[in-house]
């Protein structure tokens, strides 16, 4: 444990991607007896606490994470504790809940954790009783030597085992997967049952002693101004105790792992400081505050339609975007074309858990309770923000009542240090969820002018698109980036994207499956067309545009400004086409329906995970869609660390992804967000919940995270399904039910 | 005010137009009862006044006079409460896990009156408890086991 802050840093650079565990102990685990390393301590007691250190946002890295530990620890899962870690980088490493990232990054590193604290046990044991460490075996937390009938548990040697050096992590052996007895098993949560009995685990939840109640009015408008508010009025609230002018700061810009255009700003305001949450809202209101002006004043969604409208007609201002190939010589001598306009709406995450921080700044120290996917930028944007170190700012992660990208952005930590600063005492900041939606970081709408070009026996060898989404000074938001790598380029070999950006001013996001949510439904409605068009089978025509089962290579030779950013991934047909057969096997593709109810197919490749469904739906003659049944089916690599966390993810983001294709839709209107709450932004609800089938495949490669590639399939295979059912084509999010009347 | 609160009288001292969601959670210190839309929009403060799940978000503290509260915190008192959360537990529901406390009081609520709902006894029962990780297969699965346990 004698890591030198050097070798700390480092490992904490490369955490994440390499072989660095963690061994360095935090100034407290230090002094703890047993501690292994930061992941592990072993109680005199025979308590094995195993530190989860991820963000748990609802996805199971609390429980999946531990599971990974504790198998190569060779413990049984009913021995061990798990313990929340806060948010401390230089100690745990890599601390980040995004991009379906964690799994894949950090499987080998969790595991070389739970091996190491093994091999320390064996180390301390083989010199107790004298024996070669080769010869000591492991199992439920006991030490065994066979040749002399010694054992002893895990507890024991402990102590002795905690100062021996820590083994170098390739020398490891782990074990062989068919020897798994916790990975691959269903194991619940290790917080359900302090979810089922409502104790305290949320951001929200946080009531450090002395805690006052934090409100902030800010303009709806991002960057307006105040003009007036009545201060008498908001001050008369009953329970509200003091207000502080917050000024507006733009100069927030530090190193962060998930860094937006708009996380420099801190808008201007007035906090309103109360003995309760609901005391501070009615004082918000009571002040009646009236803003002015804002970068995003110009900001209007039918103005943005007009707009994109005129651009297909006038050109893009980026022809040849993305270029492979040479599309329009093999669309000119094409046998048929195929076009189709799509549309796509901004979306907001409306994370259940409203958006809230509690912070405590005292003597050039900040104390956070946070809901955060993010706790090591939380730390430095905090610091950043009140001038003090990095270090001086504690983070306590708590769980978060959702994230889907919208808590990798910590606006509402720097709102809330900066007004718990200027009251002096420990505050829960708390937004509502008008403000939930009117300050969130939004998944961008979008405008795809497409045409396929056809063979003569209807297969597409020519695609190109007009693509209109957001940014500023012409250059795309990063959450708006389609890149060369996204099938179906590489599969279409000639393939062109020209590009208009549309000027945006508030915050765009990473929602869900970024750019694949809505990238998916566009891509594969249009396939769907195509096939349609020929009057082909969608699976028989999708095997055959995917070919023979390789690994698609990310294109060399595209030109436009997204060179620099190809940082896409290859894919590999075979698993596309793998994907699709066991989907259209389970669902029964091809079974007789009846009228008006349909069958449709998609697939998609994100986050390096494959995914297809069918989705089964009718559509009543008033236009109403019904889905029957979803079939979804998976390929992850090899493992799935968890069955029933990762089942219970795939049949969350499918249903989540119905419920924003039936309705979900953000919209500005002078400058602001229109959409006040649920009412506005309806979410899936449980009689419209459909069935959900998955399947795993196992295939013979890495494992991969599954938080987000389930998402983007499934609005093409509805629109696929309604298709079928009524032959009219839905090209636009969130579906428009008016269009399907008998 | 006095309020009774899974079985015991409980002093709360707050407005009397408090909703009783703040009253818990800020007044009380009793955070399981979860704020969520602030509107009838969502369940997530879903508790029980006699019985009957309420939106606390929605309910003066000065409207529930002696009227008995059941929130998360008093769950387990009931011996449907128990078979829930335990079926909750085991069929491992939660994601996040933010909306359960709704809608296990909702549930409750269902069996107590409907001790073996069907499809759409469900539907109808829990339709106004959304939960944003879309954990609703599991909650019907639940349902149905603490049913027959
Ligand atoms: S918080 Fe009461 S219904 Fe949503
Ligand atoms: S489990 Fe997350 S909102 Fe229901």
């Amino acid at each position: 444990m004698k890591a030198s802050r050097r070798e700390v840093l480092k490992a904490a650079a490369l955490a994440g991607g390499g072989l660095s565990l963690g061994w360095q102990l935090s100034g407290a685990k230090a002094s703890v007896p047993g501690a292994l390393s930061a992941f592990v301590i072993i109680g005199a007691d025979g308590s094995i606490r195993i530190t989860a250190h991820q963000p748990e946002i609802g996805q199971g890295v609390k429980t999946s994470f531990p599971m990974m530990i504790a198998e190569e620890l060779d413990v049984d899962w009913n021995q061990v504790t798990v313990e929340q870690a806060p948010g401390n980088r230089a100690v745990y490493g890599v601390q980040l809940a995004g991009g379906s990232s964690a799994t894949p990054t950090q499987f080998e590193r969790m595991r070389r954790l739970g091996a190491s604290a093994r091999a320390m046990l064996i180390a301390a044991a083989a010199k107790a009783w004298n024996v070669p460490a080769a010869e000591i075996t492991t199992g439920s937390a006991m030490l065994h030597h066979k040749a002399s009938g010694r054992s002893a548990r895990y507890a024991e040697m402990a102590e002795a085992a905690a100062s021996v050096t820590p083994p170098k992590p390739e020398s490891l052996a782990l074990k062989d997967p068919a020897q798994f007895k916790i990975l691959g098993r269903r194991i619940p949560g290790v917080d359900n049952r302090k979810v089922v009995t409502g104790a305290p685990l949320f951001g929200i939840d946080a009531r450090p002693p002395g805690l006052m109640y934090a409100a902030f009015a800010k303009s709806p408008v991002f960057g307006g101004k105040l003009k007036s508010a009545n201060k008498a009025a908001a001050l008369a609230v009953p329970g509200v105790k003091a207000l502080f002018d917050i000024a507006e700061r733009r100069d927030l810009k530090t190193e962060i792992d998930v860094g937006l255009p708009g996380i420099e700003v801190l808008p201007q305001g007035i906090a309103v400081i109360a003995t309760n949450s609901w005391a501070a809202l009615r004082g918000r209101d009571a002040l009646a505050a009236e803003w002015e002006g804002g970068d995003a004043a110009f900001q209007s969604s039918e103005a943005w339609e007009a707009a994109a409208t005129r651009a297909w007609a006038d050109g893009a201002q980026k022809p040849a975007y993305i270029n492979h190939g040479d599309a329009p010589a093999k669309m000119a001598g094409a046998t048929r074309r195929v076009k189709a306009d799509y549309r796509y709406p901004f979306l907001s995450h409306a994370a259940l858990e409203p958006i809230n921080a509690t912070a405590h700044v005292k003597d050039g120290k900040a104390e956070l309770w946070l809901s955060t996917q993010t706790p090591e930028d939380a730390r430095r944007m905090v610091a950043l923000a009140l001038g003090i170190k990095v270090e001086d700012v504690t983070l306590h992660l708590m769980r978060s009542g959702g994230g889907f990208g919208r808590r990798l952005m910590n606006d509402f930590a720097v709102e809330a240090a900066v007004i718990a600063k200027a009251a002096g005492v420990p505050v829960k900041l708390q937004w509502d969820r008008g403000q939930d939606f009117a300050h969130d970081w939004l998944r961008p709408a979008g405008w795809h002018r497409l045409e396929a070009g056809l063979d003569a026996n209807g297969n597409i060898i020519a695609w190109h698109d007009h693509f209109v989404s957001f940014g500023k000074d012409g250059v795309l938001n990063p959450t708006a980036v389609i890149d060369a790598s996204l099938f179906p380029s590489g599969v279409i070999r000639d393939y062109r994207a020209d590009l208009t950006v549309l000027p945006f001013a508030s915050t765009l996001g990473w929602l869900r499956a970024p750019i694949n949510n809505a990238f998916g439904f566009v891509t594969q409605g249009f396939i769907d067309e195509c096939a349609a068009a020929v009057g082909r089978d969608p699976l028989e025509y999708r095997r055959t545009l995917l070919g023979t089962p390789r690994a698609i290579p990310i294109a060399e030779e595209f030109s436009g400004e997204t060179k620099q950013d190809a940082k896409g991934t290859p894919y590999n047909t075979g698993r596309m086409r793998g994907v699709l057969d066991k989907a259209a096997a389970m669902a029964g593709w091809g079974r007789k329906l009846p009228a008006r109810r349909g069958m449709g197919i998609a697939f998609h490749f994100s986050h390096l995970g494959y995914f297809a469904n069918v989705v089964e739906a009718s559509v009543a003659a008033d236009g109403s869609v019904t889905v029957h049944g979803i079939w979804v089916a998976a390929d992850i690599g090899k493992h799935i660390v968890n069955l029933s966390g990762a089942e219970n993810q795939v049949q969350g983001s499918v249903i989540d992804a119905l419920g924003a294709a039936m309705g979900q839709r953000i919209s500005f209107a002078d400058g602001a967000v229109e959409q006040k709450n649920y009412g506005d932004f309806p979410l899936a609800r449980m009689n419209e919940a459909p069935p959900v089938e998955v399947a795993f495949l196992s295939t013979d490669y890495p494992t991969t995270g599954l938080g987000e590639p389930a998402y983007p399939s499934v609005a093409p295979a509805l629109a696929a399904a309604i298709f079928q059912a009524t032959g009219k084509r839905l090209r636009q999010l969130p579906f428009d039910t008016e269009l399907l009347k008998a | 005010m006095k309020l009774n609160i899974n079985g015991k009288p409980v002093e709360v001292a707050a407005e009397p137009d408090m909703p009783l969601l703040w009253a818990l959670r800020d007044v009380l210190g009793m955070t399981g009862t979860k704020f969520g839309c602030g509107a009838s929009f969502c369940g997530a403060c879903t508790v029980q006044l006699d019985g009957e799940p309420i939106r606390s978000c929605q309910t003066p503290v000065s409207a529930v006079g002696t009227g008995k509260i059941t929130t998360i915190e008093g769950l387990s008192a009931s011996a449907w409460g128990r078979k829930l959360q335990d079926a909750w537990v085991a069929l491992d529901v939660p994601q996040c896990g933010y909306c359960q406390a709704g809608q296990l009081l909702a549930a409750e609520a269902l069996l107590r009156t409907t001790p073996k709902p069907s499809d759409a006894d469900i539907d109808a029962a829990m339709s106004g408890n959304l939960c944003r990780c879309a954990t609703y297969t599991r909650i019907r699965a639940a349902i149905k086991q603490a049913a027959v346990s």
